[in-house]
């Protein structure tokens, strides 16, 4: 009987994590392949682009109060094809370009930001949702 | 990760009372609610008999006495307890012991200037948007008021109080716990009434002490190129006019004193989170994220100049 139920359990224990590997996999649902960053959770990275307020610079879709006028709009970034009008929009790049901008175009007015690796990349994955 | 508190932490509300003034509020809320809500039920209960029961209790009920007893005696006797109880709780508040610190705010269109006084009443310490208290110790608050009115308000410490203009309204509050609670504006003041936000932290007394140590000297020099940049810039681009930075030719005063401006958890009274990124987009459009305020937008500025002055901000801790 209690085997039984630790298996019930376990079973269960295994069905939730599919199913949030399943979410976390939805998530990026939509974005290309080429686009899709690995570890990169769109959600966390909504919250991190609140926290951290890039709304003072730049629109951002689906953040609410997130409508800045210093930096271009963040509107359908999926579909934008150069990252600060130079280089080729790319996960790689675009996680650097949101840590730490002026170390990829010195004349930027876009600071180095206070974000951890794992931030910049979930910004990223949220950016790249923007379709 | 940053201080940016989330609302949804029961920061900024009386339903989560952090402090014995907000504890007496809600304790007096939650008696009002409850016992309106049955002395209500009794007479949707009395009603309901008085129509539909039968001749007998009606008779009953339409006696005199039920008009005197219900109509008079029972507010009188009720109303008047609550009187004597909720004066009697909120005298107790008026005359707790002493106050360990007196702190005048000052409500301007639309942000905070935040005075800690001593003894005598000399300005000691001027900051903004942002009321530092050790827990557990009574503070008083001297509210005025440079322009219109507003009025006082956090929610989790204690109940709202005007800053009326020519006037001086004070009050004593206490934060029991260490942590960072939000308060508001809460008298309509004018067309960003609603981005006129502040937070109190109340931190362990010992820390307390060392803040305010540090608070009181001047910015310390920047240490390095790029922050020594940012104060040139800072100082050529006149934001010295209206802004103060101790240990610098900036001495204005229509602005908030950013001599500590990095240590603080919001930017433009609770408008931003308070990083080199917020910052920088401050500058270049003030006017955009909070327009009429009396900040211009520093549209002139090139996206170097912007970020060596919001990286020099950022490090006025």
């Amino acid at each position: 009987m209690t085997a039984c139920w630790h298996g019930a359990i376990i079973a269960r224990g295994v069905l939730l994590a599919a199913m949030v590997l399943a979410v976390a996999a939805c998530q990026q649902e939509g974005v290309p392949a080429e686009h899709r960053i690995v570890d990169g959770d769109p959600e966390r990275g909504r919250a991190a682009i609140v926290a951290i307020g890039c709304g003072a610079c730049h629109h951002v879709p689906g953040v609410r109060g997130a409508h800045g006028v210093v930096g271009p709009s963040l509107d359908a970034f999926g579909h934008r094809k150069l990252i600060g009008g130079v280089m080729p929009n790319e996960p790689t790049i675009l996680v650097q370009w949101v840590q730490d901008a002026p170390s990829l175009i010195p004349e930027t007015g876009m600071p180095d930001l206070p974000l951890s690796q794992a931030q910049a990349r979930d910004i990223a994955a949220y950016l790249y949702t923007l379709r | 990760m940053w201080d940016w508190p989330d609302l949804g932490d029961g920061i900024q509300s009386v339903l989560a009372p952090a402090g014995p003034h907000a504890g007496w509020v809600a304790h007096l809320s939650w008696l009002i609610f409850i016992g309106g809500g049955l002395i209500l039920l009794l007479v949707v209960i009395m009603t309901t008999l008085a129509i539909f029961a039968p001749d007998r209790w009606r008779k009953g009920i339409g006696q005199r006495r039920t008009v005197i007893i219900g109509g008079i005696a029972f507010p009188l006797v009720t109303l008047t307890a609550m009187l004597v109880y909720g004066l009697g709780g909120s005298a107790a508040l008026v005359s707790s012991p002493a106050a360990a610190l007196r702190i005048e705010v000052v409500g301007e269109q639309w942000w905070w200037r935040v005075h800690y006084l001593d003894e005598t009443g000399a300005i000691r310490l001027v900051t903004a948007n942002e009321i530092r208290i050790p827990a557990g110790l009574p503070i008083q608050f001297d509210l005025k008021s440079a322009d219109v009115i507003h009025s006082f308000w956090v929610p989790s410490l204690a109940g709202k109080l005007d800053m009326i203009p020519g006037r001086v309204n004070s009050y004593r509050f206490a934060a029991d716990e260490a942590g960072v609670y939000r308060g508001q504006c809460a008298e309509y003041c004018g067309a960003q009434h609603a981005l006129m936000a502040f937070y109190v932290v109340a931190m362990e007394q010992d820390e307390f002490e060392q803040w305010y140590a540090d608070q009181v000297q001047p910015a310390a020099e920047p240490d390095l190129p790029q922050f020594e940049a940012g104060r040139e810039l800072f100082l050529t681009n006149g934001c010295g006019a209206c802004h103060t930075v101790r240990g610098t030719p900036a001495d204005g005063v229509i602005g908030p004193d950013l001599t500590h401006v990095g240590s603080r958890v919001s930017l433009a009274a609770g408008t931003l989170p308070n990083n080199v990124g917020t910052l920088a987009g401050w500058i270049a459009s003030a006017q955009h994220l909070k327009p009429d305020n009396k900040m211009p937008s520093f549209d002139n500025l090139e996206g170097t100049e912007l970020r060596a002055i919001a990286g020099y901000l950022e490090n006025l801790k």
